[in-house]
């Protein structure tokens, strides 16, 4: 095992052995899984909190099931309903944690670096589960086993990752894994929705869908994140679509066996047509989130054994 | 009658002055200064080796935590803050709560200043009511209660019409306006300078053009009116060619730049340090250098602090979240003697942006050394190394930028109309500094 930290906070700076090992553990457990065997005395005694500052059933139901495929006792604390609204700060609840005794911190919110900062402060090891527009670590590697389990490989594979790169945790993440994997990775979206920043991390910038999609691998569409546009980048739903929507049009210009990716939940007509959402031979949307259980088992498995707590 | 002070043996470096000898002080004044001094009966001597003595450093940008923010800084501690820093005058920022938008403030914190016996208070009047950009302030009766100059404090002010406006009618008072040059709709939510590393955070950045857009407009805006504007705390080279040029074409337009912007960059902000977080934020390599050129050639006219007190919990926070701002009163002289120490700056260049050249840009008569002054004296070793250590810098505010950082230039003794206020032997001794 070669995971040297204490706490996944993100994927920028991890070696390709360290995300390998989690990849292959990983693998392990969805052949678990799909067996109907459980591990449950792994995490027996063991506390998971999932802390939830922003609103997702998707994620905290996986780390849930994970946590309790694993023997965990989960507790799900939903923000919007605690003491947070009454002006208690991140700092309070580290506090509060601290006391309960908990062993593994769940943390998605909408503050780009919050976990880092529950993470200086709290002793249980600390899982992002998403933070603002920073990263989405389990995310990617979720989309990585995804990939890993249909191509054989993720080294020497193009993918293309669309949509709104900006505002994008999962873009992100995905960026620093695949490249460090070794993946040619393009990004395309409007030029309001595309940092040229994103050039420095090793991947080629595009803002048409047709080349950016040419001879592509897989095509990992994003979530068009209107909550976060304060200030409008997109003039419309519908030109968004025309131009930046995924159709099975646009999709023509990938190799013909690509493979369409979302982390969800999907704007259906916004970013991406129901036809290719709900294709089974394209899209393997519903093999994601299978991948996010056992990816989520595999990080909860590798923290918990608390491998080399060097601070990271 | 307090004993007469006799500095001897120290290198006296001021306005035009940089001579080693004597330097004498009676009755809170400077008496005489020159190569050898007699030694008047029951005089005090001070002597340091391979000192310096220069004027009290004249530091124009600093925010007091009174009134309205007394858990961040109270003015006593700001006083403790400047004293151990060498600063022997100041000006207030009058965005503050309630603001300094009338005439009774004013003289509340002058008085104030000179209760502390430390420093003096010279106290910025607001442009607008409440420094909220709607309605002129009083600007002449500010001025009338001893108001040096006209700014919104940390707030742009936003309005091209208020701006002109305000440069229109404070020429009539022969009074500068003091913007702080940010464009507020790009600058909006933002918190770190756009680039990379922003990029990469995931941080909302604030492009390093929004300073250049709010200079470039206001430096128009003085052609327009013929008023006086001066930009605080520059921190790009946009910005700085900018202000060169209409230097070059004559227009009352001049600038400070403050330490963090030519002594750190945006990699400060690191893994969201949010001690570094500052307005303007930290800004990339280039930008950095650009200050340092602008300092040497002559473009910046003045080093202040834009000293800004904020207590754990404006900082303990996601970083889009926490409070931006840095003290800095305490670590002023030293970050700017690194750039002496590096030869980008002269010893007499570096001490006169803090001392003569803010006295000048806020009319007062002050920061130099003369027979007959105010005896207000900073004494410094140039080379003495210390480290900065938050949870030890005096007064009562502690969120610098520069936690950790060694630097050469140690205040040794800071005196106040002949009053020694600040004595590092002793600070030392008590552990308050």
């Amino acid at each position: 095992m070669f995971y040297p930290q204490k706490h996944l906070l993100q994927i920028e700076g991890l070696q390709p052995p360290e995300i390998g090992d989690l990849l292959d553990l990983a693998e392990s457990y969805v052949l678990l899984n799909r067996s109907g065997k459980t591990q449950r005395d792994l995490l027996r005694g063991r506390t998971l909190i999932n802390l939830f500052f922003e609103d997702s059933t998707r994620t905290r139901t996986s780390f849930e099931l994970a946590g309790k495929r694993l023997g965990a006792d989960v507790i799900n604390m939903s923000v919007s309903t605690s003491s947070v609204n009454k002006g208690e700060t991140l700092l309070d609840t580290a506090a509060t944690l601290n006391a309960m005794h908990c062993d593994l911190l769940v943390v998605r919110h909408g503050q780009s670096g919050a976990p880092r900062l529950l993470a200086e402060e709290v002793d249980a090891a600390v899982i992002n589960a998403g933070d603002g527009t920073h990263e989405h670590p389990t995310q990617a590697l979720l989309d990585a086993l995804t990939i890993k389990r249909r191509k054989g490989r993720i080294e020497g594979l193009t993918v293309a990752i669309c949509g709104d790169i900006a505002h994008s945790r999962v873009a992100r993440s995905n960026i620093h894994l695949l490249t460090t994997l070794g993946a040619q990775v393009r990004v395309v979206g409007p030029p309001s929705l595309v940092p040229p920043e994103v050039a420095m991390w090793g991947t080629t910038v595009f803002h048409d869908m047709a080349s950016a999609l040419d001879g592509a691998d897989i095509v990992m569409m994003l979530r068009l994140q209107r909550e976060r546009m304060s200030r409008g980048p997109v003039p419309s739903e519908r030109e968004y679509f025309r131009f930046w929507g995924l159709d099975f049009e646009k999709l023509a210009a990938a190799k013909p066996d690509a493979l369409v990716m979302h982390p969800g939940p999907m704007n259906r007509g916004v970013e991406i047509d129901s036809a290719v959402a709900d294709d089974p031979r394209r899209s393997v949307i519903r093999e994601q989130v299978e991948m996010g259980v056992a990816v989520r088992m595999a990080v909860l498995d590798t923290l918990s054994r608390g491998h080399g707590r060097n601070v990271p | 009658m307090s004993p007469d002070i006799l500095f001897t043996g120290v290198r006296i470096v001021s306005d035009g002055i940089d001579l080693h000898g004597d330097l004498l002080v009676r009755d809170g004044l400077i008496a005489d200064f020159g190569p050898s001094l007699g030694r008047p009966d029951g005089a005090v001597v001070v002597h340091e080796d391979d000192a310096i003595l220069c004027p009290g450093l004249v530091d124009m940008r600093v925010a007091l935590g009174e009134p309205g923010f007394e858990y961040r800084e109270t003015i006593a501690s700001a006083a403790m803050a400047a004293s151990a820093g060498g600063v022997t005058t100041l000006a207030a920022l009058p965005d503050s709560q309630p603001a300094i938008d009338d005439p009774a403030l004013a003289h509340l914190l002058i008085t104030r200043g000179r209760e502390t016996g430390a420093v003096t208070i010279l106290p910025y009047g607001a442009v607008t009511r409440g420094c909220k950009g709607e309605e002129l302030a009083e600007i002449g009766l500010l001025r009338e209660a001893g108001a040096v100059a006209f700014t919104d404090g940390a707030r742009a002010i936003a309005s091209t019409g208020m701006m002109r406006l305000a440069l229109t009618y404070a020429r009539g008072f022969g009074a500068r306006i003091v913007q702080h040059p940010e464009d507020p709709s790009l600058a909006l939510g933002g918190s770190a300078t756009e680039g990379e590393l922003a990029a990469r955070l995931g941080l909302p950045a604030i492009p390093a053009a929004a300073e250049a857009i709010m200079v470039a407009r206001d430096i128009a805006l003085a052609a327009l009116t013929g008023g006086a504007v001066h930009f605080a705390h520059v921190s790009t080279g946009a910005a700085l060619a900018l202000i060169r040029r209409a230097k070059d074409e004559g227009l009352a337009v001049t600038c400070d730049t403050a330490p963090p912007y030519f002594d750190l960059n945006e990699n400060t902000i690191g893994d969201y340090r949010t001690y570094a977080k500052l307005s303007p934020p930290l800004r990339r390599e280039e930008d950095r250098l650009a200050v340092v050129a602008g300092l040497a050639d002559g473009t910046i006219d003045a080093i202040a602090s834009d000293h800004q007190p904020r207590d754990a919990d404006d900082k303990r926070l996601p970083f889009a979240q926490a409070s931006a701002g840095g003290v800095g009163l305490a670590t002023l002289l030293a970050v700017t003697l690194v750039r002496v120490h590096n030869e980008e700056l002269s010893l007499g260049a570096a001490i006169a942006l803090l001392t003569s050249r803010p006295a000048a840009l806020l009319g007062i008569d002050s920061g130099h050394v003369e027979k007959g002054a105010v005896a207000d004296l900073c004494l410094f070793h140039p080379d003495r190394v210390w480290r900065v250590r938050a949870k030890t810098l005096p007064g009562k505010a502690r969120n610098t930028p520069f936690d950790g950082r060694a630097l050469e230039g140690t205040v040794l003794g800071t005196w106040k109309a002949g009053r020694r206020v600040y004595d590092a032997a002793l600070a030392l001794r008590t552990g308050s500094a």
